[in-house]
């Protein structure tokens, strides 16, 4: 086998320095049922070469890979400039563990510590964590956060959140003994006016499931001394005003537009930022700027007495690792666009975004959902069933969300459209043509 | 260390992104001016060759598996393959958005569920979930399984979970997510889980019993079988962490030893890269009892066609934003295609001898507490070495003689300890070399301790000041305006 | 250091100082050097009635934390907000400055449960 070095020869060597007679020997504390009960998988070993074929093989079942893609719902389609990837295979980057060892881990620790700070410019909060699995299960972990910081463990719940963020949420709330309960929504945007006021958290997403950006200023006033946490679209920092500013205590996201592949969702890079007077209380990896012996800056782990290694069934969460190369994808990311380039790129799915939504709400029987301000996500209403226009749409490679998204969420005879950056003016003219056609 | 926010102001340099080719408008009239972020983010702009360079400097400052050992004990840091890496990579996976009409994905889904059958084979279990995306996410999503079950059953009494001393902190974590309380089981003199006190713990409140196999200590839990037999016979379930599987990889199954839940860590056992901290892999194995409580949506095969079932029956719901890191498992299934039965069956082999190798030579100048054949791993300690030297001293040398220190401090049972894993990627020179630099760094130690306690010498940077970090920590960039 | 002779002692490292009804509460000499560098204390609030045994708060280094558990019971009436800023006063002078929490006792006579400082020496010598 090709990933091991030694040959028989030093097997032989090896096997007589430690005193045995044979290979089976070192296995001779495995009760004898077990071995006799053991059965291979049936399958031999392959070349490189092989594997590589069978497996470029596989791509060519994936349709969805030459596709134009209007699909959203928290990934997204976004440009990867190609310093990233060159960056992020630099062995030394992604054959590291997690940085135990500060003084050989530098290179790791200090792109955290870039991270954290990226992450709060962006996100307008005090304090952020060095990333966690996804932006779903980081919402999870704030909704336990909550009621840890409170003591009390109610959460109230946006109805306009992503599918896929509530079964996560509905799933860890359950197991830890947290109640849900809904926040409803007036003109696709949640009304606070009755939540209840027996709660620790308040979650709201925003840009919310149908692409609408919550009105947040007045929020924090409505929930009393419960937690207001948000869930953000990462891209849409640069222009929108962060959620820190509207006193959120706790702003969660999932991180896959900067610059990671959504490669079928995962592997995803989940946001993590809250205030500095929660820093004990809250989940995930910190990174912190200390000096050595000599006096010289260098990073190390922070505040790990929260952590599982030590804290054991009393830490703030199970979790030992961040997504910490994905961390590192969106750190390069942002460092290539650059605070302007990040502006730009929020600017052209702001701008393509509308230009397509008043292009296909000029076609006739054709609506926008409502007229609330969006970012680079909406919902048309159309006068047909909206899967003939999804599977027409289909037949010409485009790929737009399936309306079953919205049914779940009460709106039929609907489409939501993502549209980033990598479409052009061409393509999207083509699309509303298209589905002008199909009405 | 400089990082990105310590380069010199400029404008923007642009270039990356087309010019907007839509009729432009005026942001107030897209979104109302209350919305508009008014300051900006302090995000430097920079030139490629300058994040370029900046990255690969840092990159210099690492120490990762492709520059030597890294035998930390319980980690698994075996070579990862290039040919992973470069499948991952193939645009026609890398590009698939996870909402896209599964007739348009048949080939990612046919990973998934030709993973989830090769998982199973692997384990002896029942049915696999992909979702978890990491070690500790599937032990969490372990004991929520554990949770359904006996809330299914009707058992709600059972709130404990028992564990040995010996456990990785993670456990009783996971454990406590789920409302668990934890219950410690103390290990018997010969290192493996003591019978009597388990016996004496388990009753109807025992949902279950979390065994690391082999144990912390890299030994095989010889009375496995007895293990999960006593724990069956008080209704309660065997949750195995798979952390060490290496150490048995090929040889044996968990689901022949009575497992009913066994998490998989993709980025050990499977050679999946470490990432520097993630993302993982960390599928979850489970016996027939719980298949119907696995999480949704579930893959399944019909004629020839793969869909997703996203029908909730009694299932704990979802883990993941979706399938799991798809990314991640597609680099372990290259890996397992590759080694096929004889590549694991070898595998497991070499690792073991590996570490028999190392602990033979190396118990010779530092103490074996538990000194017995080992598995894929073993546990020395540094006390006694050299009066006022500690095992920290001792790891810090290991960075100036160019290795990476083993995983220290823990498990907890042993004081001052060392936590040796070669894996078998590595060669005997390796191993050699390794263990000569251990020996010298013991009559350094005796000769001159100040050269162990100063260490390391040739890292860049010396020991950090991990108290002012804990005590002031500054977590984000000292703008200082 | 010395363990005062006037303090009475936990088989946890907690020490009292009793004056009347009113008890100091603070962790001994050994506990700090056991914990290492004390980074981060976290007290109860003022008000906050504690029975013997109750965890008081949390006492952090780099690598381990520590709970602090009442070794009287009572109501907390005062707490050593020194501590917030210079957590290691514990460390330079834990029989002293490096105090935690004053207690209005509720029953003097639970002292009396407590070990002596011979007694203390006793147990930290065999650890």
């Amino acid at each position: 086998m090709r990933y091991i070095p030694n040959t028989d020869a030093d097997r032989e060597q090896m096997l007589s320095a430690i005193g045995r007679f044979s290979m089976e020997e070192l296995f001779s504390d495995i009760p004898q049922l077990v071995k006799d009960r053991f059965q291979p998988l049936g399958i031999s070993s392959k070349s490189e070469l092989e594997v590589r074929t069978k497996l470029a093989s596989l791509t060519q079942k994936n349709a969805a890979a030459s596709a134009l893609s209007f699909l959203g719902g928290g990934i997204y389609d976004h440009y990867i400039p190609s310093v990233v990837q060159h960056i992020t295979s630099r062995s030394e980057f992604y054959t590291a563990y997690t940085p135990y060892q500060p003084e050989i881990s530098q290179g790791t620790l200090t792109t955290m510590f870039e991270f954290q700070t990226l992450i709060c410019e962006l996100t307008g909060m005090e304090v952020a964590n060095s990333s966690m699995y996804d932006g779903a299960t980081a919402l999870a972990e704030a909704a336990m956060m909550a009621a840890r910081v409170t003591g009390n463990r109610k959460i109230a719940v946006s109805l306009a959140l992503f599918a896929h963020y509530r079964r996560v949420l509905d799933t860890y709330c359950w197991a830890s003994g947290i109640e849900i309960v809904d926040i409803p929504t007036v003109d696709y945007r949640c009304d606070f006016s009755h939540v209840p006021s027996d709660i620790g958290g308040v979650i709201v997403q925003s840009p919310n499931a149908f692409g609408v950006i919550e009105d947040l200023a007045d929020v924090k006033e409505a929930i009393g001394n419960a937690l207001m946490i948000v869930a953000v679209n990462p891209v849409s920092l640069s222009i929108l005003t962060p959620p820190g500013e509207f006193g959120a205590d706790i702003v969660t996201s999932e991180g896959q537009p900067f610059g990671l592949p959504p490669s079928f969702g995962g592997p995803l890079l989940g946001l993590f930022a809250t205030r500095k007077a929660y820093l004990r209380q809250m989940p995930g990896r910190l990174v912190g700027q200390t000096v050595d012996a000599d006096g010289k800056v260098g990073y190390t782990m922070a505040a790990q007495t929260r952590e599982q290694h030590i804290r054991r069934q009393k830490a703030t969460s199970n979790i030992c690792t961040n997504a910490q190369l994905c961390a590192l994808t969106a750190t390069v990311y942002l460092a290539s666009l650059g605070g302007d380039g990040l502006r730009d790129l929020a600017m052209l799915n702001l701008e393509k975004a509308h230009y397509m939504a008043q292009q296909l709400s000029d076609l006739p029987g054709c609506s926008l959902l409502c007229d609330a301000p969006f970012f680079n996500e909406f919902v048309l209403r159309v006068p047909v069933d909206p899967k003939r226009i999804r599977d027409g749409l289909r037949v010409e490679e485009i790929l737009v969300d399936d309306p079953a998204q919205m049914e779940a969420l009460g709106v039929t005879e609907a489409l939501r459209f993502a549209v980033t950056e990598k479409r052009s003016k061409e393509e999207l003219d083509r699309t509303v043509d298209l589905v002008g056609r199909m009405l | 260390m400089r990082t990105i926010f310590d380069y010199r102001k400029r404008n923007g340099t642009g270039g990356i992104l087309p010019e907007l080719d839509v009729p432009a408008k005026k942001t107030t009239d897209l979104i109302p001016q209350d919305l508009i972020r008014q300051d900006k983010p302090r995000i430097p702009n920079l030139s490629e060759p300058e994040v370029v360079r900046h990255y690969t400097a840092l990159s210099k400052l690492n120490y990762g598996v492709d520059d030597g050992l890294y035998p930390l004990g319980s980690c698994t840091m075996k070579y990862n393959p290039k040919v992973n890496e470069d499948v991952a990579h193939l645009p026609g996976f890398a590009s698939i958005h996870p909402a896209v009409d599964p007739e348009l994905a048949q080939g990612s889904l046919s990973v998934v569920h030709k993973m989830s059958r090769l998982l199973c084979g692997i384990t002896g279990m029942a049915d696999v979930t992909l979702q978890p995306a990491a070690g500790a996410h599937g032990e969490i999503t372990g004991m929520f399984l554990l949770k359904r079950y006996f809330e299914a059953r009707g058992e709600t009494q059972r709130t404990r979970i028992l564990l040995p001393d010996s456990a990785h902190g993670t456990n009783p974590a996971s454990a406590a997510t789920a409302g668990f309380s934890v219950t410690e089981i103390r290990s018997g003199a010969d290192g493996l889980v003591d019978l009597n006190a388990l016996s004496g713990e388990l009753d109807e409140t025992v949902a279950g019993v979390m065994l690391t196999v082999p144990n912390t200590l890299g030994i095989f839990e010889e009375n496995i079988m007895k293990i999960t037999a006593m724990v069956h016979a008080t209704g309660g379930l065997c949750y195995f962490d798979g952390a060490n599987l290496n150490a048995f990889l090929g040889h044996a199954r968990p689901g022949d030893m009575g497992a009913d839940v066994f998490h998989f860590n993709l980025h050990k056992t499977m050679s999946a890269p470490h990432g520097g901290g993630g993302p993982g892999s960390g599928p979850v194995a489970v016996s027939e009892a719980l298949v119907p409580f696995l999480p949704v949506p579930r893959v399944r095969l019909d004629r020839g066609r793969y869909y997703l079932d996203w029908e909730k029956g009694q299932s704990i719901g979802s883990m993941h934003s979706f399938y799991g890191n798809f990314g991640v498992f597609l680099k372990a299934y290259t890996y397992i295609l590759t080694l096929g039965d004889e590549g694991l069956y070898e595998a497991g082999e070499n690792a073991v001898l590996n570490a028999n190798y190392l602990q033979e030579r190396l118990k010779k100048t530092y103490r074996l507490p538990y000194d017995r054949l080992c598995k894929h791993e073993f546990v020395l300690t540094g006390k006694g070495i050299a009066d006022g030297i500690s095992t920290l001293d001792i790891a810090k040398r290991l960075i100036d003689y160019g290795f990476h220190p083993p995983t220290i401090y823990f498990p907890l049972i042993v004081h001052e300890a060392l936590m040796i894993e070669p894996t078998e990627t590595e060669s005997r020179e390796t191993l050699d070399r390794f263990a000569e630099a251990l020996e010298k760094i013991a009559s350094e130690a005796q000769e001159n301790p100040d050269l162990l306690h100063n260490a390391p010498h040739t890292a860049p940077v010396r020991r950090l000041d991990q108290t002012r970090a804990a005590r002031n920590p500054i977590l984000t960039y000292p703008f200082g305006d | 250091m010395g363990y005062p002779a006037e303090y009475r002692y936990t088989k946890e490292h907690e020490w009292v100082d009793l004056d009347g009804t009113r008890a100091k509460v603070g962790i001994t000499d050994h506990a700090q050097s056991e914990l290492g560098d004390v980074v981060f204390v976290e007290l109860p609030a003022v008000g906050t009635t504690v029975n013997q045994g109750d965890t008081l708060g949390t006492v952090e280094s780099v690598k381990a934390v520590s709970d602090v558990f009442a070794p009287i019971g009572g109501k907390v009436v005062e707490v050593n907000s020194e501590l917030e800023s210079s957590p290691e006063t514990i460390n330079t002078d834990p029989h002293g400055a490096g105090w935690l929490v004053m207690i209005e006792v509720s029953d003097p006579s639970q002292v009396d449960s407590l070990l002596d400082s011979a007694a203390y020496e006793r147990i930290i010598a065999e650890e």
